[in-house]
């Protein structure tokens, strides 16, 4: 059954007259997790805020829960938990005031919603910094706790709009803990991200958008083949060039590429750590020592430059419209 | 509707609970007024001459509490930017409660407040001189007709809110208008004195009519400083309580509407 569906979304911000989504469609199943993969400008938090009955479209129809968003917000509303890009809780208040306050709209009793308050603290390690106010909270804290308040009433979807944006490594990793154990617990997700790795991580499905068009969609596994794979880099000295174009092509077994300025190699390589030493290896019979040499994952920069031909910087200043290759819908 | 009823109550003690976790805007929103009764007190008290028995202090005091209570519009207005611009505004309205329980609640949060400055400026009035001998009645009745003045005035100040998008720029324009109007009344000095166009004006400035009114309702005679022997000058609590009715009837439906829509398109 599908928890989420969206059917030929289009929104025009009549502000600056932006075409913000431009016909989207995506569809969620029931207790799995679906990732909105795009970069900045892409139409993510367009698409979140018309699904959680924050924004209407201009056309096109979308249901959540099987409920209809544009009909009946009010019975949405019930079913839906909802973290945006920024975290929405009360700065001044303390982590455990903006909860219980929040259990309180939800219209649990006084006693339950302090107690679902410590439940959720518990659960997102925050009780220590329980009483502290959230301006006092670092980035990865306050989204634990935006995330904690989308959760007071166990919701049937989650929106999870770029949850872990602007946190550190460390911060994105207990982000990515706490919402696998809320996979596990069987919600229905749709998360956006700019991150690859994130999808990937995180996600049954993906979609790709851009320019507010889904550009391409499948799972991780079949987006990333399409993509391809990794990437063996390499930069020597000049007068090594030709030599390790040699050497990389034949290991790697697809023609290597040369970016002339960087004096940069590079090639696919399908089986990546051991196609690396055995390059390490050959370089060093040689006598060649590269100056820099790396394995490079796809990054979405990769996804946008093989699905739309420009990278994901070049799609933020595009004009909207004109480029976007229509993928697999 | 009685869950509409216990959220607008659980958003007015968001709205107090704020005041306890910052009591600075407690303390400064008391001080300032507090301050204003000193300096008019001791600076025109000397010079103006009210006609008054008991001195300035008594002509005062009622154009002071109106002043404050005017700032209530400025007050809301910002708090509510600022809210819409952190984005906590989408976590209110994705919640399953009635889109007009978080504008009833921020408008019954800051009338909250109203009643604590309120308190605090009558004590000063009575440290330096004012002394209202019209009976506890009318005296209570007088506070409880300020303080439905300012949540008349919060309204408008949740519509401006909504309307514009940065807590300083409504900030200022609330400012900006609020503050004239406060002076271009008779709340500190008789209008006699204003050019005639200004007097007619000044006449049919609601803070004149609330001010003459609780001048009244103080036991104050000759309330509204002077009369240009306009409508509000003669019926100044009649009056008040038709701008009263007449800015919740306008904005509160409005306020709601642009509440429920707002960021929609
Ligand atoms: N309120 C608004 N008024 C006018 N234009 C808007 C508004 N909100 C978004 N836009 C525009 O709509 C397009 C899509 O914006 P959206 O916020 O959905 O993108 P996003 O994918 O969430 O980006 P980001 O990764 O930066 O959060 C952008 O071009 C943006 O400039
Ligand atoms: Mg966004």
């Amino acid at each position: 059954m599908k928890s989420v569906s969206a059917e030929q979304l289009v929104k025009i911000y009549k502000k600056g007259n932006v075409k913000a989504l431009d016909g989207l469609s995506l569809d969620v199943e029931e207790g799995t997790v679906l990732s909105v993969l795009g970069p900045n400008g892409a139409g993510k938090t367009t698409v979140v805020r018309i699904l959680a009955t924050l924004l209407s479209p201009d056309s096109g129809s979308a249901t959540v829960a099987g409920i209809d968003v544009i009909k009946h917000p009010e019975k949405v509303r019930e079913v839906i938990g909802l973290s945006g890009q920024y975290a929405a809780v009360d700065e001044i208040l303390t982590g455990w005031d903006n909860l219980v306050m929040f259990g309180r709209l939800y219209h649990l009793s006084k006693s339950a919603a302090i107690k679902r308050a410590e439940e959720l603290l518990e659960r997102f390690s925050l009780t220590e910094s329980a009483r502290r106010p959230i301006k006092t909270y670092s980035g990865g804290m306050r989204r634990r706790l935006d995330l904690a308040a989308s959760l007071i009433v166990q919701p049937k979807v989650l929106f999870l709009d770029e949850p872990t944006t602007g946190l550190d490594p460390r911060g994105r990793q207990e982000m990515w803990e706490v919402i696998e154990e809320l996979v596990k617990g069987g919600v229905t997700l749709l998360l956006t991200t700019q991150y690859l790795d994130e999808a990937d991580q995180l996600a049954d499905d993906i979609v790709v958008i851009d320019h507010g068009r889904v550009i391409a969609r499948g799972t991780s596994d079949a987006l990333k083949k399409e993509i391809g794979g990794e990437r063996l880099e390499v930069v020597v000295e000049q007068s090594q060039i030709a030599r390790t174009m040699e050497l990389v092509t034949r290991v790697s077994g697809a023609k290597a590429t040369l970016d002339e300025g960087l004096r940069q190699i590079s090639s696919p390589v399908t089986q990546g750590s051991s196609a690396l030493i055995e390059v390490l290896r050959s370089l060093d019979e040689e006598g060649i020592h590269p100056l820099d040499i790396a394995l490079k994952r796809p990054s979405l920069d990769d996804v946008f430059m093989s699905l739309t031909g420009h990278g994901a910087e070049e799609a933020v200043a595009a004009e909207s419209g004109k480029k976007s290759k229509r993928g697999r819908s | 509707m009685k869950n509409a009823i216990s959220d607008a109550m659980v958003i007015t003690r968001r709205q107090l609970l704020l005041l306890f976790r910052v009591p600075e805007v407690l303390i400064f929103s008391t001080i300032q007024p507090v301050m204003f009764v000193l300096l008019f007190r001791y600076v025109f008290g000397g010079s103006i001459t009210s006609g008054q028995p008991g001195g300035y202090v008594q002509f005062l005091m009622p154009g002071i509490f109106v002043q404050t209570v005017a700032f209530t519009l400025a007050g809301t207005a910002s708090g509510l930017a600022e809210d819409m611009t952190k984005g906590l505004i989408d976590r209110y309205r994705s919640l399953p409660i009635a889109r007009s329980a978080l504008v009833f609640g921020k408008t019954l949060g800051d009338s909250a407040l109203n009643i604590v400055v309120l308190f605090a400026m009558g004590l000063a009035g009575f440290i330096v001189g004012w002394r209202p001998d019209s009976g506890i009645m009318k005296i209570t009745f007088a506070f409880l007709f300020l303080l439905a003045f300012g949540y008349s005035l919060s309204w408008i100040g949740i519509f401006v809110g909504l309307s514009a998008k940065d807590a300083r720029v409504v900030q200022n324009i609330s400012f900006l208008t609020t503050f004239p109007l406060t002076f271009l009344s008779n709340a500190f000095a008789p209008t006699t004195g204003m050019p005639r166009p200004l007097q007619y004006f000044a006449e049919w400035n609601p803070v004149s009519t609330v001010v003459a009114a609780c001048r009244e309702l103080f036991g104050l005679t000759n309330q509204f400083g002077a009369t240009a022997g306009s409508f509000p000058s003669q019926h100044p609590l009649m009056m008040s309580l038709i701008y009263m009715v007449a800015i919740m009837a306008i904005f509160i439906p409005l306020s709601v509407r642009k509440y429920t829509s707002a960021g929609k398109s």
